[in-house]
């Protein structure tokens, strides 16, 4: 008893000293940009990638003289790829940080349990990744995506369609809003063009057998299977399909799918499987600003990060972009101010021109930016842009 | 018909690998009494271990598992020495939180150490798959199935027929007339432990290269030891191997005929019927060792 209460009594000394030194510094002269990505746990390589970006983002700024003639700070927090723990994160930003603006939280289940935060205490927050339709629909004003809901990237792929040659489709997606999402968006678009939709079958997000899916999906005769998940996941799903010789054309969606990564770790399994994206650091120059988009790619090199994850690491550039711009529009650091100056903000982002439209139920609405979206298909190893889509 | 062969079959290679998840973790459970939390980082600590020898030293893929195992038993050695031997007089409850504490402190090592980007191991196998009429199969699985067996069949071996498994199980049914016989007792629970240990870390090499290495990977592994170790009764060998087959092979048909989206929770809902009705296991007979 005596060994437990010291054991405990040194538990809090530690827990208090930890809590003491990590206080922040008083009034430093900087602007703060939050940031809450998975770090850690089943998604955290793309959750790394976009801090990457986001660091790159800043630098830039702060390179061309900050914002209100202030240094930028990013405060990035971890989600641990849990939803709960982006709520934590988000508050801790906000209460305890007081930062003015968030950019978060990759998943869109993460991004939805941070959402009564921002509406809570009133900050705004620059949506990067999460796909869900329901982000912008709820009617949360201090949420602006720049990242494409599900539904406009069915819309993207509609006019592929017919030169993809989908006759029926099935599902494999994550069993998170994204995924569930994505299956309905997709499922929709693919009806109206006259395609059947067959099996929508789910897998979570930390499973690494998904062999029992697949046995489901072959024996349902379908041509092309739409896969909604992780890079991890997706790398699992090609070598599992490989192995039970599923022979079916695959569109991974929600532009995550890091191909060069799969090439790299899946292998042959990867090959003729098309990619949903929204940048090609492959073909810069395809991009709406070429210069820009190299001098990305050149600058993430610079610093040694891989290149599989650019096609994640540019939402991190511009998530802080469109935060500090807004910054700078409101001139001052306050987070109404802010929420205010998103709708004025224009700039023109790794992805393309950032610029939000109303969005969900009137009075109420969010920010919805209208992104590139693009398709590229694995061939011979390499990255091509598929035969129709180079035409365009 | 076809699909369900299919099924079966995934059914059983998933069981083999919650099988081999289970004994390590039945054995220092049942045995030793200790809840060990950590025992799905010995499994991440094994496959990374293999990963290291595989692509910094440049090792046979045959001889990186038994180095993974060695690497396993090691750290489980010395944390047997550091960690359980200072607390034996504690209650179970101390040590449940001191295995919590090392479950973090191990996945934060890993975090650390190798990154949160996924790994992927490379194996001398084809990734061309068998075809045995309706259904196929990856040589790698095959592989994977056959060493779990093995691994199985040796871990009780060792423990029904030698004289170590003998003092092993005299420890813990009764240190003092234990000690009074001759054994080292003190000897034998680093032993047990770190034979643990070494089966999870053997369990993470041959599984690494099936799916992907990441450091919360363990997590799930941990999960599925225990339910392995619920099903088959506490320290109940057999009933660890079997309860692996049965957990993979009702979470693959649950999956397979009735919804993916509640696969697990196919595999937990049979966990709180056996828990209902059989308190003691799927397989415990009447007694049991521990």
């Amino acid at each position: 008893m005596k060994q437990a209460t010291r054991a405990l009594f040194t538990v809090f000394v530690t827990l208090a000293t930890a809590v003491t030194l990590a206080a922040p510094a008083p009034a430093q002269e900087t602007v703060k940009v939050g940031v809450i990505q998975p770090l850690s746990g089943p998604v955290a390589a793309s959750g790394n990638y976009v801090r990457m970006g986001a660091e790159i983002g800043r630098d830039w700024i702060n390179a061309r003289g900050g914002v209100l003639g202030r240094k930028v700070e990013l405060l990035i927090e971890d989600n641990k790829s849990d939803p709960k723990e982006a709520a934590t994160a988000a508050e801790k930003l906000i209460v305890r940080d007081k930062v003015p603006v968030i950019v978060g939280a990759w998943g869109s289940s993460m991004t939805l349990a941070a959402m009564p935060k921002l509406e809570e205490y009133g900050v705004p927050m620059v949506v990067e990744t999460s796909s869900a339709a329901t982000i912008t629909k709820r009617g949360n004003p201090w949420v602006f995506r720049i990242s494409p809901p599900s539904e406009m990237e069915a819309l993207g792929l509609e006019k592929y369609l017919r030169d993809l040659g989908i006759k029926q489709a099935d599902f494999l997606a994550v069993n998170t809003d994204w995924g569930r999402g994505a299956v309905g968006a997709f499922g929709d678009v693919l009806k109206r063009s006259g395609a059947q939709v067959g099996t929508a079958e789910f897998m979570e997000q930390a499973a690494t057998d998904m062999n029992a899916q697949i046995t489901k999906v072959k024996a349902g005769g379908g041509d092309t299977l739409f896969l909604t998940t992780s890079v991890e996941q997706i790398t699992l799903v090609l070598k599992q399909a490989q192995e039970q010789r599923l022979t079916r054309k695959i569109i991974t969606t929600g532009g995550s799918s890091s191909p060069s990564q799969l090439i790299k770790q899946a292998g042959a399994a990867a090959e003729g499987t098309y990619h949903i994206l929204f940048f090609l650091p492959w073909f810069p120059e395809a991009m709406p600003d070429g210069r820009l988009a190299k001098a990305f790619v050149d600058e993430w090199a610079k610093r040694g990060h891989p290149f599989e994850g650019l096609t994640e690491g540019f939402r991190g550039h511009d998530g802080v972009l469109t935060a500090v711009e807004a910054i700078r529009i409101a001139g001052k650091p306050d987070p109404k101010a802010v929420r205010e100056a998103l709708w004025q903000v224009s700039v023109m982002g790794v992805n393309g021109p950032i610029k939000f439209e109303k969005d969900g139920p009137a009075g109420k609405e969010s920010g919805q930016s209208k992104p590139s979206i693009f398709i590229v298909q694995v061939k011979d190893g390499k990255i091509a842009l598929p035969e129709f889509a180079a035409k365009r | 018909m076809d699909q369900l062969l299919q099924h079966l079959l995934n059914g059983l290679l998933l069981g083999a690998t919650y099988s081999l998840l289970g004994i390590g973790l039945t054995l220092v459970f049942g045995l030793m009494n200790v809840v060990n939390f950590a025992h799905g980082e010995f499994y991440t600590l094994g496959a990374y271990a293999a990963f290291a020898v595989l692509t910094l030293a440049s090792v046979n893929f045959f001889l990186a598992i038994p180095l993974a195992i060695a690497a396993g038993a090691l750290v489980g050695a010395v944390c047997e020495r550091g960690l359980l031997r200072p607390l034996r007089a504690q209650s179970i409850d101390t040590v449940m939180l001191v295995m919590i504490g090392l479950w973090i402190a191990m996945q934060n090592a890993e975090l650390l150490g190798w990154g949160g980007v996924a790994k992927s191991v490379p194996t001398p196998f084809t990734t061309e798959p068998l075809v045995l009429g309706a259904v196929s199969v990856a040589p790698l699985r095959i592989f994977v199935f056959t060493v779990s067996g093995l691994l199985i069949l040796g871990a009780h071996l060792l423990l029904a027929r030698t004289k170590l498994g003998r003092a092993m199980r005299a420890t813990f049914q009764d240190r003092e007339t234990a000690a009074l016989m001759g054994v080292s007792i003190e000897r034998i629970h680093t032993i047990t432990f770190a034979f643990g240990a070494g089966l999870a870390a053997g369990a993470g090499a041959l599984l690494g290269p099936v799916f992907l290495l990441y450091p919360s990977m363990g997590d799930l592994a941990s999960l599925k030891a225990f339910s392995v170790v619920i099903l088959g009764g506490l320290g109940n060998f057999g009933g660890a191997a079997l309860g692996g087959l049965v957990l993979g092979i009702a979470e693959e048909l649950g999956a397979g005929y009735v919804s993916s989206g509640y696969r697990d929770a196919v595999g937990f809902l049979m966990i709180v019927a056996v828990l209902l009705l059989r308190p003691s296991g799927l397989f415990a007979r009447a007694e049991r060792v521990g």
